[in-house]
Formats: C-alpha cells, sequence, structure tokens
C-alpha cells in the first residue's frame, strides 16, 4: 500500500485546484438532462405527440447515426435519445481532460517531481485524479437520478440513466490514465485520450445507423444507449462498463508502475542536429507546432463527415410514414431540400468540432505564453504582431480547411449513394462552408480575449458551450428568438444554402474583423505575463 | 558610450512593486554584473529593456533605442537567455538553436560547432528530454552563436554544472576580448568577481551600490584571523572591528578598511606567530547590503 501514501492530501490539492472547473463540468452536465426531460414533459405531453415523433425520426439511420436510436415512448426515453449520446460524448470529455491535467500536465510541469520526493507514493497521483472525477460523475449521476425522479419520471429508468453516466465517466477515466502514461507530453495525451473518445462515438455512430449492433457495442458511448434507460433497463451492460473500466485501470497502473516519471511508455525519438531550411520564421515555427493537431483533427472529422454523407441517402425515409406531408415537402424543393436541412444539421455538428479546433488553436498563443516560449521568440527581431498572426493563422485557416473537407466528403459519399459525386461535392460544400463565419467569431472572440485579458481565455470554451447549447437545444427548450440569436451558428443554419442572405454573413465577418484587429492592438499595448 | 542606460525605473504588478526607482548604467563593451537576491527585480528589468513589460514610470535605454518602441531592430543587435529556459516540446536542441539564430537574422555556423562541442551538449535530442543544465546550454549555444552587440544574461548558469560553469566563463571572456557589452544578472557571487569590469547590486527594486569591485570593495571590511603571542583580549576597545573572536592566543574578526593600519600595529605589539587575511568576497559584501538595508530589522 506504500505506492498509495498520500493519494488523500493529493485528493484534497485536485479538489482545491479544480473546484470551480469540477462544479461546472457538475452542474452542466446534470443540467442537461434534466431541462431537457422537462422540456420534454411541456411539448410532448400525449401519447400522439411522442408517436408522431418517433414515427419521424424513430427509425431513421441518419438520425440514429446523429443521436442514436429510439428504444421507448416515454418522456424519458426520449430524452435519453435526444441528449444521452451528447451527454456521455461530453461525460466522456471532462473525464479524459481532468484525469490528463491531474496527472501528465503535473509531471510535464515538474510540480509532480516536488511531490514524488516528499511522502507521495508512485500511485497517488493517478489514483488521486481516478478518484475525483469518478466522484464528479458518481455526482452527475446522482444530480440526474435525482432531477429526473423529481420531475415525476419513473425511478428505475432515472436510476438507469444516472448510473450509466456515472460508468461511462470511469470508463473514460481510465482511458484518460491509460492516455497519461503512453506519451511523454500533456497535449500529445489529450490527443490520445480525446482520438479514443472520437473513436467511441463514430463506432457508435455507424453501428446504430447501419443497425450493425456489434459495432455499438465496441464503443462505451454505444454501452449508455443498450442500458436502456426508461426502456426496460438491462442492468447487466452497468457490469459490463465496469468490468471495462476496472480493466482498462488495471492496465493504467500496470503501465504507470513500468516506466519512469516523465517519460512516456512510447519512446522518443532523436531529432535533427540542424534546423531544416525551411525552419525560419514564425510561421513555420508555428506550422511544426499546430501541423499534427490539424492532421488528427482533420481525420477525425473527415471520419464523421464521411459517416453523416454515406447515411444521408435515409433521410428521405423520415416521411415514409407520413405521405401527406412527403408531398408538400416534394412541392418545396424534394428530397434535395430533406438532405439540405440533414446537412446543414450535420454542417452545424461539424463547425462546432471545428470551432472547438479553432479556440484550442488560437489559445496556443497563451500556452506559448504562459510557457515562456513566447519570450524567446519575442526577444528576437520577430514582431509581435507577425508571432500572433502566425498561430491566428492556424486557427482561422485550420477552421476552413476543416469545413472544406467536410463538404467535400459528405458530398461525395452522399453523392456516391445516389450517383451524383460532382454534382453533390459542390452542393454540400457549399452548405459546410456557409459555417465558417460563425466559426470563425469564435476564433476572433478567443484572439481578442487573448489579447484583451489572457487570464480570461476560458471564458471562450464557455461561449462554444453556449452556443451548442442553443443550436442543440434552444429549440426543444422553446428559448426566445432574441436569445438563439446571440448564437453566431444561428445566423447560417437556415436549412438551404440559397436561403443565407449576404447581410448576416456580411455583418458576421464584420464582427469577426472588428474582434481580431482588437486582438491585435491590445496584444501589442501590453504586458507579456510571466507564469 | 553607453549600451544601456535606465533611470528611476517603477514597475508595479498588482499591488506588488517590483522596481522601485532603479537605475543601472552598461557602458560599452563591458561585462556588467547585475546582482541581487531573488525576487530584487533583475528579470523584471530585463523584460522591459527586451520590451517585453512596459514600464510605469523611469526611462530605459538600449543600444541608442527605446526598448518598447524600437523593440524588433533592437532585438536584431541582441541575444538573450532566460534565466527559465523553457523549449518546445518536439523540437531538437539544434533546430532550437538555429530557429532562434535565424529570427534575430542569422547565426554563424562554425562558432555554434564550437560551442556544441565546448558546452558537450548533443543537438539531436528533444526539447522535453534536457535537463534544466542542457536547457540553459541550449539557449546559451543559441545566443553566444550569434554576433551581436549585446548579450543579456539572466542567471545563466544556474543549472550548469562547475565544468561548464568554468567553461561558460572562459566564453564570456572570449566575448568580451570581442568588445561585446554583457549584462550579467546573478546570484552566484564568485561567477560575478571572476567576470565582471563593473556591478550594480540591487535590492527590493532599488539599486543600492554600483561600481567597480575596487570601488565596492572600499565599502567594506577584510577578514583576519592571526595567532599571537601576547593576550588578545584588549582588542574589543578598537573601533571599526566587527565580529571579534578571542579563543586563547587565536583571534578572528572583521575590520573596516580605515581602520585596518589601527587594528594591525595592535596586532604586531602582542607579537604575530601567524596571520591569514583576506579580502572580502562579494558574499560578505552582499550579505552586508542585505542586512543593513533591511528597512524594518
Amino acid at each position: 500500500m506504500r505506492a498509495f501514501a498520500g493519494t488523500s492530501q493529493l485528493l484534497r490539492l485536485i479538489l482545491k485546484r479544480d473546484r470551480g472547473r469540477l462544479l461546472s463540468w457538475i452542474l452542466a452536465l446534470a443540467g442537461i438532462p434534466i431541462v431537457t426531460a422537462n422540456a420534454f414533459i411541456e411539448l410532448y405531453a400525449t401519447e400522439t405527440a411522442r408517436s408522431e415523433l418517433i414515427a419521424t425520426f424513430g427509425s431513421n439511420p441518419a438520425y440514429s447515426a446523429l443521436l442514436g436510436p429510439i428504444y421507448g415512448s416515454t418522456i424519458g426515453a426520449l430524452t435519453v435519445w435526444r441528449i444521452g449520446v451528447i451527454g456521455s460524448v461530453l461525460i466522456g470529455l471532462m473525464a479524459v481532460l481532468l484525469v490528463i491535467r491531474n496527472t501528465r500536465d503535473e509531471e510535464e510541469s515538474g510540480r509532480r517531481e516536488l511531490l514524488g520526493a516528499t511522502v507521495v507514493g508512485r500511485h497517488a497521483p493517478l489514483t488521486a485524479a481516478l478518484v475525483v472525477v469518478m466522484a464528479a460523475g458518481l455526482n452527475i449521476g446522482l444530480l440526474i437520478t435525482v432531477g429526473l425522479a423529481a420531475l415525476g419520471l419513473e425511478f428505475g429508468g432515472a436510476l438507469g440513466y444516472g448510473a450509466g453516466v456515472g460508468t461511462t465517466s470511469a470508463v473514460f477515466a481510465a482511458v484518460g490514465g491509460i492516455a497519461a502514461q503512453l506519451t511523454n507530453g500533456g497535449g500529445a495525451a489529450r490527443g490520445v485520450g480525446v482520438g479514443a473518445l472520437g473513436l467511441a462515438f463514430i463506432l457508435r455512430a455507424a453501428g446504430d445507423a447501419m443497425e450493425i449492433e456489434a459495432l455499438g457495442w465496441l464503443s462505451p458511448i454505444g454501452w449508455f444507449t443498450r442500458l436502456r434507460p426508461f426502456s426496460g433497463e438491462r442492468w447487466w451492460v452497468l457490469g459490463l462498463s465496469t468490468a471495462v473500466a476496472a480493466g482498462l485501470g488495471a492496465i493504467a497502473y500496470r503501465l504507470a508502475s513500468r516506466r519512469d516519471l516523465g517519460a512516456g511508455v512510447l519512446p522518443v525519438r532523436a531529432g535533427p542536429a540542424n534546423a531544416a531550411p525551411g525552419l525560419r520564421g514564425p510561421v513555420a515555427l508555428a506550422w511544426r507546432l499546430q501541423r499534427s493537431s490539424l492532421l488528427g483533427w482533420s481525420v477525425g472529422i473527415g471520419l464523421l463527415a464521411a459517416l453523416y454523407g454515406t447515411v444521408a441517402d435515409d433521410v428521405g425515409e423520415i416521411f415514409g410514414g407520413n405521405p401527406q406531408l412527403a408531398e408538400v415537402l416534394a412541392a418545396l424543393g424534394g428530397t434535395d431540400r430533406l438532405t439540405d436541412t440533414f446537412f446543414s444539421f450535420t454542417g452545424g455538428v461539424l463547425a462546432l468540432v471545428a470551432g472547438a479546433y479553432s479556440i484550442r488553436t488560437a489559445l496556443r498563443l497563451r500556452a506559448e505564453e504562459e510557457g515562456l516560449r513566447a519570450e524567446a521568440v519575442l526577444a528576437t527581431s520577430t514582431t509581435r504582431g507577425r508571432w500572433m498572426a502566425s498561430h491566428l493563422l492556424f486557427a482561422f485557416l485550420g477552421a476552413a480547411v476543416m469545413m472544406v473537407l467536410a463538404g467535400l466528403v459528405m458530398g461525395a459519399t452522399y453523392g456516391a449513394a445516389i450517383d451524383d459525386v460532382a454534382g453533390q461535392m459542390a452542393r454540400v460544400l457549399g452548405i459546410s462552408i456557409i459555417q465558417l463565419p460563425a466559426i470563425w467569431v469564435l476564433t476572433a472572440a478567443t484572439a481578442a480575449l487573448y489579447g484583451l485579458a489572457p487570464r480570461a481565455t476560458v471564458v471562450a470554451w464557455a461561449l462554444l458551450l453556449g452556443f451548442l447549447v442553443l443550436g442543440q437545444l434552444g429549440q426543444i427548450l422553446r428559448f426566445p428568438q432574441w436569445l438563439l440569436n446571440l448564437s453566431p451558428f444561428s445566423h447560417v443554419a437556415t436549412s438551404t444554402a440559397s436561403e443565407i442572405s449576404a447581410v448576416p454573413i456580411a455583418v458576421l465577418l464584420g464582427v469577426v474583423i472588428f474582434l481580431t484587429g482588437l486582438s491585435f492592438s491590445a496584444f501589442r499595448r501590453r504586458d507579456l505575463t510571466a507564469a | 558610450m553607453s549600451t544601456i542606460s535606465v533611470s528611476n525605473l517603477v514597475k508595479s504588478f498588482g499591488h506588488t512593486k517590483a522596481l522601485d526607482g532603479l537605475n543601472l548604467a552598461v557602458s560599452t563593451g563591458e561585462v556588467h554584473g547585475f546582482l541581487g537576491p531573488n525576487g530584487s527585480g533583475k528579470t523584471t528589468t530585463i523584460r522591459i529593456l527586451l520590451g517585453l513589460l512596459r514600464q510605469d514610470a523611469g526611462t530605459a535605454s538600449l543600444l541608442g533605442g527605446d526598448p518598447w518602441e524600437d523593440a524588433t531592430e533592437l532585438h536584431r543587435r541582441l541575444a538573450y537567455v532566460p534565466g527559465d529556459v523553457s523549449l518546445w516540446p518536439d523540437l531538437s536542441g539544434g533546430e532550437v538553436i538555429d530557429l532562434l539564430g535565424r529570427l534575430r537574422g542569422g547565426l554563424d555556423p562554425k562558432k555554434k560547432e564550437r560551442l556544441l562541442d565546448r558546452f558537450d551538449l548533443d543537438p539531436t535530442k528533444k526539447g522535453r528530454t534536457y535537463s534544466k543544465g542542457n536547457r540553459q546550454k541550449v539557449a546559451l549555444v543559441a545566443a553566444l552563436a550569434s554576433n551581436v552587440e549585446l548579450l543579456i544574461l539572466d542567471e545563466p548558469t544556474g543549472g550548469l554544472d562547475p565544468l561548464m560553469e568554468a567553461e561558460f566563463r572562459m566564453v564570456i571572456n572570449e566575448e568580451r576580448s570581442a568588445e561585446r557589452t554583457v549584462l550579467l544578472s546573478s546570484h552566484v557571487l564568485s561567477e560575478v568577481e571572476a567576470l565582471c569590469d563593473r556591478v550594480s547590486i540591487i535590492r527590493e527594486g532599488r539599486t543600492i551600490e554600483s561600481g567597480t569591485l575596487t570601488q565596492l570593495r572600499h565599502l567594506t571590511r577584510t577578514s583576519i584571523e592571526a595567532e599571537v603571542s601576547g593576550n588578545p583580549s584588549d582588542l574589543h576597545i578598537l573601533s571599526g572591528l566587527h565580529a571579534l573572536q578571542v579563543d586563547d592566543h587565536r583571534v578572528s574578526f572583521e575590520v573596516d578598511a580605515e581602520h585596518l593600519g589601527a587594528a594591525l600595529a595592535q596586532l604586531s605589539q602582542l607579537g604575530v606567530n601567524s596571520l591569514v587575511s583576506h579580502p572580502p568576497t562579494l558574499e560578505e559584501l552582499f550579505l552586508r547590503h542585505y542586512r543593513q538595508d533591511s528597512p524594518k530589522s
């Protein structure tokens, strides 16, 4: 047990350091299903309203890919369908990020070494991080159970929902624990952990869309829907996820005891003794620092886009159960109209992913400044403006690359299904890149925060989360239009490209230019912060 | 000719006053020691000189320009080694050296090879795998391999072993011969003693002493240890004597420079069997300032 000495002190340290973060995650992740269920109680009060919803979306592969299958017709079951998968992804994200932050990041910064010399056992940091994250997951699960039960939903289902959320957090905490052992940098560990999460999402989506059950069972996110809260809970699924969490946790400990402090399981290769001739300016340096992240995110977005494109052909089936409505819509533009809506929706989802990439990339500025590496560059003849521009270039253009890629891939895969590759690529590309001005508002807001208030850059993530909630839940929750309009994405999310008028686009681009300009002038004026 | 001239510099961070009227003058071609305890404002001064921070009050001029307004032009003519060297985890040491050199406007490849050799640095390792000392060597090689007018070194030897420290001193002496100006911030006193032409001592954001080592030593005391035949217990009546210790016939004390003659005369009357005297080290000089200038102690 000596390897675990000091765990409780570390627990307290993490709780003190991360209390704000933990509280925000817990409230947000517990709140989303509760407010959704609350809205559904009003919206789908009658059995008829619910069966209409199910007839529209229930067996449609395209929406199965996005949200998962519908297993029941109660309010609870519909809540699970609408928000369960997104919630699981966010819980997984929380678990992976928090575990890596409190293990590998600490080690990389050298703070772990400071602790390692005191009475802290070799497994104490990993244990403390896992315990905190699992406790957070448990709290979220508990709040959800209590909240849903308080709304009058069936208790068994509420318990299933909460327990499913708890075990999902445990599985991804263990995934984060493994990722933290593999690489010796926090950034790379996050790449591995979030990559695993993305893979789980895509496996689930593919399995649900193509009705290949085995694929869904490969994914911890699939387990949550397969637990079927509110639809005849299959409690044994909890046993499966608990066992897998324990197994993955054991692997993490195994890896941790085999490696040296500071080292990863994966070896570090030697680099060149001299820099390549091209490595000569701030842009070349930024490319060098950003390229692997750009590649990883592009691959993820490409896979997701391919999946959406593949299932888009089935969108027409939505109205299979409702011929009159199908006729009305056909008169308005037919299948194209339906797929327009679908691609506009998926484009919005992909745009949020690209937005997350863009924020992260822009915040590289902050990481470089805090890590004192900006100082080394700015003490050379590089101007502040050029240095800042070098990273923002990737934040802006990287998002564009992703949305172009997403449009082309969705168009090509959909086009392949209906024998019109070139035409669909052009059409879907248009729907996809129309999102760019909205993404760039996020990028520019991040830059402005960095220039004006570098300690408040976390607000950029809050904006993204806020826009996600407005876009995904705003209409369900019947938010007033002015509130929905606060999200730049609402101005580019009309159902067809042709309906987009130039005015909102021009306004968004104006905001982008203003905020970006502001960020440069503010950064040129301010002190560099020491870490 | 003055390369750096700073007067009445003031800089606050929130409620903390990092600099409180600091003065610093570095003439062209000299190696200037910038001495002070941790947290005394050395790094803040350097960061203002590099245009990374802007002063609240006072003036600073560097190589004839304004450190904030003319930052980029000035940076072509200087190289900087931070006290806390942080490298990009995935770039090799060699890549960082070349990159920083190029960003500054070029570096001398032959000199770089020589320095890598002298500092025994493997340039193929990735940034994240270097120890503190080796990270410092990367920054030193990058700075020294570019032939600039001014070197700004912020506690550059903190992580170096004694062998490498000796090498560092030789290199700096060569730079001095090449008439480069060096601002060397340090709290390693022996280093400053061995390298610097002039020294500025700062404490709590203020310059408390500035001059050549000889001038500063003049202000301070000589340590004497002696063994005498007579009884030394009467020595305490002499003025200017400090830390007097008498142990039978052995005696040790410190004496102010102006009372040294009188003390020696008194000693020789007692019959000196052996005598060791040494000039004050900067250590002592420093400790004295540290004690005397503590405002409330």
